[in-house]
């Protein structure tokens, strides 16, 4: 068998494998937004708090009157 | 004193100012959401973006019917017994900020597992356990951070929404294949193996069939699957004897693919499988390029959007009960509480109506109803809560009957000819000729070389570049336009916008403002301490009309009155040492006034005595008059108002002479007044705002809604202009015109394409390499050329 087979064989199978995770990347909705993961990807990490217990303690309070 | 903002919001601080945790706060709702946001690690938000929040606006009651479990099932995308999934609208998104803070929520609620934002859709979808939370306490923490959402009868009604990313896929398969056929075509490009005598490459010489077989398989589903839209459009358009551009690139397409596939069978040559991908590839990009859709404003709102879902409806005996708004029957008793819409016509039984009309009219001052009177559905009530008996059902109110009407049915866009589709027609006649001719001579000729002619005629005549050149100008113009703030529907809107002859404006929140920004004293003159004393009263008030009146009086010290009282829906009453003021209706300060007159006023009264009044005018839009001008010479211009015929000595003054003002127009008036305008054969503009612009705005070829905030409300319409480039529209239209224009050069310039391409296929010598030089060089010179050209007209706009 020709070297040629083998070589189109390998340039069309990744040529293939690379439309495919295309076609994958499109269904999966990832160019259904293409603003918001260009804003996302800049936000700073947050450093983990030591003590996850203190905010616990401080319950929100959601019903405080707002009429101002 | 005057210069504090608000750390939360951006707002001076004017009426009141907090301090707290070191910053300032105009009000206890901005601390609210800063305490909240500060309390749960979220103070990041405030270091993104300076000032980013929204205050919080009173919700008591407002998502009592998010406890509806009929109504969670309607609007949550995913409901199993413990995860929920709701996607909600939120206006306020606005920044990198709220993207954060939204992001961030399950740090403030522990239930929701994921939140994400879409940021140009300003959605975002929310997935929680529902056994910890519930729909309402999401909404209602939302809310109380500033962002609430908006969910309205739309949401309730949506269906499930099918995301189409059909083009997505086939401009990927097209491009996908352009490029490997290329690639497999360039043996043949430099003539490697064009044959064993005259040398070739012996190595391609020997695989030249399974390249051209390969070839062969790539164009298959290029042909058969992303080209399909050609092949039913120009179907759809014989069917119905219309000659449209898709035929001659239907035909092309068919004959590039069955000519190359014959000449690989024969061992003809190796086919022009390069040029029809390569010219699927450039058309679909096209397509794709003129799609460009704003997917935070919608074109398609009817009044759904903006009622609610459900209302409380206050049974015989006194108990309340959330009711869906399709629910409600003639002779039901409604509570409609501050902040409310009036979801139908009805009478008012109990409380002091002063309702809102500028969702229907555009008119922002509300109007006082007792009980008794009748109210109409579209009306958002601002004074405290009001009982009301119904009239009639939703759909058969004064305001929604006008969706019943057919105009909302018909699609403009089937019955518009493009510009491409009318050349496209006068086009395929003159290629057909020339194939035929070219044909026939071959014939008597040599009839051997005849087939080979008429097939590359058709090949090189494909219309490619004609069809690129509308996509690409119009998609580029529609770009333009949005940047500055004028949102087309689609591109067909600025072909329909440069024929226009005809321009019918609507008066109110059209050409006027919705501020109150122009008021004129008219009375006894106050004297120093009085308007110190005023000045400082109005300060203490909330009233939008002493909001703007404070805005317009000159700067006083502030100080602390001794006194202040506020009469809901009659005025204010402050004083200071010994001195008082009252602020309000005539009846209010002591005036027995004469007839009231048909503007607004503000009635001034110190120490009992009666001063003068503050009145307030229409206050017309920078450069009404310079636009109505400057219109007047190329289109006929005319006003239609639903208000009455206050103002039309101001208007006749600012305005061209001769141009006719309509007034008392109801909505269905203003959509027969345009219908009988068509009739007479004018292609009509209709700038409005209001909902009872609605049907005018769908019935005009142009309807555009002027709106002070693009992001909270439009009526249904083709383009959406913000507010402050009002001036601007006539240098829109005439973009719009240049548009057509440059449209028109670049098919001269694929015309002499043609031409050049033509001669070699009339004589027979078409090469697959010069075909496949001439397609995208063509094709790619005209994107260039109408790029250019419409970029230098966007330069010139403001």
């Amino acid at each position: 068998m020709s070297v040629i087979y083998v070589l189109l064989t390998i340039s069309i199978s990744i040529a293939v494998f690379f439309f495919i995770a295309f076609i994958i990347s499109v269904r999966s909705g990832q160019y259904d937004d293409s603003y918001t993961p260009s804003v996302r990807m800049l936000f700073e990490d947050e450093l983990v708090k030591k003590s996850p217990k203190k905010t616990k303690s401080k319950p929100i309070q959601l019903n405080k009157s707002l009429n101002n | 004193m005057e210069h504090k903002k608000c750390y939360h919001c951006g707002e001076a601080c004017d009426t009141e100012l907090i301090q707290y945790d070191a910053k300032n706060f105009c009000c206890n709702g901005c601390k609210t959401v800063y305490d909240i946001f500060s309390t749960n690690n979220l103070s990041y938000y405030y270091e993104l973006q300076a000032a980013a929040g929204a205050t919080p606006k009173t919700i008591e009651g407002k998502f009592d019917f998010l406890d509806a479990e009929n109504i969670i099932e309607r609007l949550t995308e995913f409901n199993d017994s413990e995860l929920q999934i709701v996607n909600l609208y939120i206006p306020h998104i606005h920044c990198s900020s709220c993207i954060w803070v939204l992001e961030n929520l399950n740090k403030i609620n522990t239930a929701i597992s994921i939140s994400q934002v879409d940021f140009p859709k300003k959605m975002l979808r929310i997935s929680y356990n529902s056994t910890q939370t519930s729909l309402k306490d999401i909404v209602i923490l939302l809310a109380h951070i500033g962002y609430e959402p908006h969910i309205s009868l739309n949401d309730y009604d949506a269906k499930e929404k099918i995301v189409n990313r059909s083009l997505l896929y086939k401009l990927g398969l097209a491009g996908f294949a352009f490029g490997n056929v290329m690639f497999l075509s360039f043996p043949e490009y430099f003539d490697l193996a064009s044959s064993k005598t005259n040398g070739g490459e012996f190595w391609l010489n020997q695989y030249q069939n399974t390249f051209r077989w390969l070839m062969f398989a790539f164009s298959l589903p290029v042909v058969f699957y992303a080209a399909s839209a050609y092949f039913i459009a120009a179907y759809k358009g014989l069917r119905s004897k219309i000659l449209n551009i898709d035929v001659p690139i239907a035909l092309g397409i068919i004959v590039l693919f069955v000519r190359s596939t014959l000449e690989i069978i024969f061992d003809w040559g190796p086919g022009f499988f390069d040029s029809l991908t390569g010219l699927i590839f450039f058309l679909l990009l096209g397509k794709f390029f003129q799609q460009k859709t704003y997917s935070f404003l919608s074109f398609e709102r009817d009044y759904k959007s903006y009622f609610p879902i459900a209302v409380t409806k206050i049974h015989a005996n006194g108990k309340e009960e959330t009711t869906q708004i399709y629910e409600i029957k003639r002779g039901d008793r409604l509570l409609i509480r501050n902040e409310e819409l009036i979801p139908v016509d009805g009478i008012l039984i109990q409380g002091h109506a002063k309702i809102d009309y500028s969702f229907v009219t555009g008119e922002s001052e509300p109007v006082y109803k007792t009980s008794g009177a009748k109210i109409f559905a579209g009306g958002k009530q601002l004074n405290g809560a009001i009982e009301m008996d119904v009239l009639k059902s939703v759909s058969q109110s004064y305001l929604t009957q006008l969706w019943s009407n057919a105009v909302f049915q018909n699609d403009k866009s089937s019955s518009f000819q493009t510009l491409t589709d009318s050349i496209g027609k006068r086009f395929t006649y003159g290629i057909l000729i020339i194939a035929f001719g070219a044909t026939i001579f071959w014939l008597f000729i040599a009839p051997s070389k005849a087939i080979n002619v008429c097939t590359s005629v058709l090949i090189i005549a494909c219309p490619c570049a004609i069809a690129l050149a509308s996509p690409f100008t119009l998609g580029n113009m529609l770009r333009i336009f949005g940047r500055k703030k004028f949102y087309l529907k689609d591109t067909q809107t600025i072909e329909q916008l440069a024929q226009i002859d005809t321009a019918i404006f609507d008066k109110t929140g059209t050409i006027t403002t919705a501020k109150k920004g122009m008021a004129t004293y008219e009375g006894m003159p106050l004297s120093a301490q009085e308007e110190s004393l005023l000045k400082n009263t109005l300060r203490a008030s909330n009233h939008p009309l002493s909001r703007s009146l404070y805005d317009l009086l000159a700067q006083h010290q502030i100080v602390t009155l001794d006194e202040f009282e506020e009469h809901l829906g009659k005025g204010i009453k402050g004083s200071l040492n010994d001195s008082q003021i009252k602020i309000g209706s005539a009846n209010f300060v002591g005036k027995h006034a004469e007839v009231e007159i048909e503007n607004t006023a503000v009635h001034i009264s110190s120490n009992a005595t009666y001063k003068g009044c503050f009145v307030f005018k229409n206050n017309y839009r920078a450069g009404v008059a310079e636009l109505f001008n400057a219109m007047s010479e190329t289109l006929q211009l005319a006003i239609l108002s639903g208000d009455n015929e206050g103002e039309k000595a101001r208007l006749e003054h600012l305005l061209p002479k001769l141009t006719p003002l309509y007034f008392n127009q109801t909505p269905t008036d203003k959509l027969a007044f345009i219908k009988a305008l068509q009739d007479q054969g004018k292609k009509v503009l209709m700038v409005g705002d209001g909902l009872n612009d609605a049907g005018a705005l769908s019935q005009s070829n142009v309807g555009i809604a002027i709106s002070e905030n693009v992001n909270i409300f439009s009526p249904a319409c083709d383009a959406l202009l913000d507010a402050t480039k009002f001036e601007q529209l006539y240098t829109y239209v005439k973009a719009s015109k240049m548009a057509i224009k440059i449209i028109k050069w670049s098919f001269i310039f694929s015309l002499l394409y043609n031409i050049v391409g033509l001669s070699f296929a009339v004589t027979g010598q078409l090469q697959p390499v010069i075909a496949a030089i001439l397609m995208p060089l063509s094709s790619i010179s005209i994107v260039l050329f109408t790029t250019i050209a419409t970029n230098r007209v966007g330069k010139k706009l403001k």
